[in-house]
């Protein structure tokens, strides 16, 4: 009985019916923390001591790159659910959240690189940070290629859940070791900016701009997930009666 | 009650209770490795293309950058540690491939023996024909890129440790891709990234060690990244071999 919901979340159609109302909510809710938070970050706060504006690209870069390394987990876990309890949903969920993931990933690299120009002079440096992204990158681009490759939903779904997995595992070590690679080969030239103290006229429309962020995730995730599980499901009776009513 | 009549069912050679309990165990770890080092051994261009690989490429590298003996020793350590990751990398799509294609991979998964141990079995044996004569011909190539005197040792030695430490990941992307038609470049794609750490320390080793440091840390660190991985790839990779053979 307590289980139920559990498995209730399994199914496709639960699923879908009941994002249907979440909808609106979360894009209403993504939009409006994103236009706040980003009125507040670019027009409102105050510019930095060292930097003037530039750094006002943070209100996007830092948002991208938390989510960039919260959806690889998340993946890897909707995996594992999926391998551990045979769920159909949750493995629809990581396959939806691979491409985003690799856009985010994406973003966050893409913004270090037209931050770091008028910072450190340069587009891209071989930084810890800058290059664990870069991996968790390939990491992820490893994961869509591998679900392309496949003819049957089935085995790719299993195979990608797998190697999601053994990356979750390798993250941490690929962290460390590239972290000590970098001190080892720190070039002089360079000093990164401690993020570690930021002010609270600066942290607030951040922290907005992260929860916005996640909505947004949230809202992407569902929309993927739902439009995935349609294609998946598109022989079976509940799909085309809802796809009868909408003609 | 009479026995039932079984004249009309072919003849069974050889039912569970004949043989005997050794027999009904299926090959254990050390048969299968003699098998497999026999079978390797009989495959003489298979060892031999690896190696040609190393040395052909690595001779390019002058070619490429110019024979100033100065330059040359300053890229050796990377360079060989690079080239001698890609021997193994493309060695590695066939460790599964015929055993898949012939059946004795799906027997090999029936046994009554942990897939953990053949698995670890066919690792065992990759390593042997490629991963350590990659090691063994290394000072050799070592010597043609004027690596210095101080490097050698070291370099033997951690890539002794990090080619076995590379089979085993590997042979993760080999079981997930084994029922691919052409896996080649997806393999590379997606086992390249897991490989990170073990080329970061094993060029580190080689770099302290001809920078005249002690390179002790990295090869224990190195000698700690195989032992996890010869803990937790084989069964990464029996999964993989289990999705995989399922279709």
């Amino acid at each position: 009985m307590a289980w139920q919901w559990f498995h209730r979340l399994g199914s496709p159609r639960w699923f879908y019916e009941k994002t249907s109302a979440w909808l609106p909510w979360l894009a209403a809710a993504s939009a409006l923390l994103l236009a706040v938070g980003m009125a507040w970050g670019l027009g409102f706060a105050p510019q930095d001591a060292k930097q003037g504006n530039s750094y006002r690209i943070i209100f996007i870069h830092v948002p991208a790159a938390f989510l960039a390394l919260a959806g690889y987990y998340l993946m890897a876990i909707s995996g594992a659910i999926g391998l551990i309890w045979k769920m159909k949903l949750s493995f629809v969920v990581m396959r939806a959240a691979a491409p985003i993931g690799a856009a985010l990933t994406f973003v966050s690299l893409f913004t270090g690189a037209v931050w770091g120009k008028p910072t450190w002079g340069t587009y891209w440096v071989w930084d810890a940070r800058i290059t664990s992204m870069l991996i968790l990158f390939f990491l992820y681009v490893g994961v869509i290629a591998l679900s392309g490759a496949f003819a049957r939903e089935q085995l790719a779904d299993k195979a990608c859940a797998l190697l999601a997995l053994v990356g979750t595992v390798n993250i941490p070590i690929i962290y460390k070791s590239v972290d000590w690679w970098f001190t080892l080969h720190q070039p002089a030239t360079i000093k990164l900016t401690e993020s570690s103290s930021i002010d609270p006229s600066m942290f607030y429309p951040l922290l907005t701009m992260i929860i916005g962020f996640y909505c947004f995730y949230a809202w992407v995730l569902i929309l993927h997930t739902r439009t995935l599980v349609l294609k998946r499901e598109s022989r079976t009776q509940w799909v085309q009666q809802l796809l009868g009513e909408g003609r | 009650m009479s026995t039932p009549d079984t004249r009309h069912l072919p003849p069974v050679s050889a039912t569970p209770a004949d043989l005997s309990p050794r027999e009904r165990r299926g090959p254990g770890f050390g048969a299968l490795l003699q098998t497999e080092l026999r079978l390797a051994l009989r495959r003489r261009s298979d060892i031999a293309n690896p190696l040609l690989f190393f040395v052909t490429v690595l001779a390019l590298l002058p070619l490429g950058v110019g024979p100033e003996p100065g330059l040359l020793a300053r890229l050796a350590p990377g360079m060989i540690w690079v080239m001698a990751l890609l021997a193994t990398l493309l060695s590695q799509e066939s460790l599964f491939r015929s055993d898949f294609e012939d059946g004795s991979l799906e027997q090999l998964t029936l046994s009554p023996q942990p897939l953990y141990f053949g698995v670890l079995a066919k690792v065992a044996v990759h390593w042997l024909v490629t991963g350590l004569p990659l090691a063994l011909l290394s000072p050799l190539l070592g010597l043609m890129l004027n690596l210095p005197a101080a490097g050698y040792a070291c370099l033997l030695l951690s890539l002794l440790l990090g080619t076995a430490s590379l089979s085993l990941i590997g042979a993760v992307g080999a079981g997930l891709t084994v029922a691919l038609r052409r896996p080649g470049l997806l393999l590379a794609l997606i086992v390249m990234p897991l490989y990170v750490p073990v080329l970061i320390f094993g060029t580190g080793a080689v770099q302290a060690a001809v920078d005249g440091y002690a390179y002790s840390v990295q090869l224990a660190i190195l000698a700690a990244l195989l032992a996890a991985a010869a803990a937790l790839a084989p069964l990464a990779a029996a999964g993989a071999i289990r999705i995989s053979t399922d279709s």
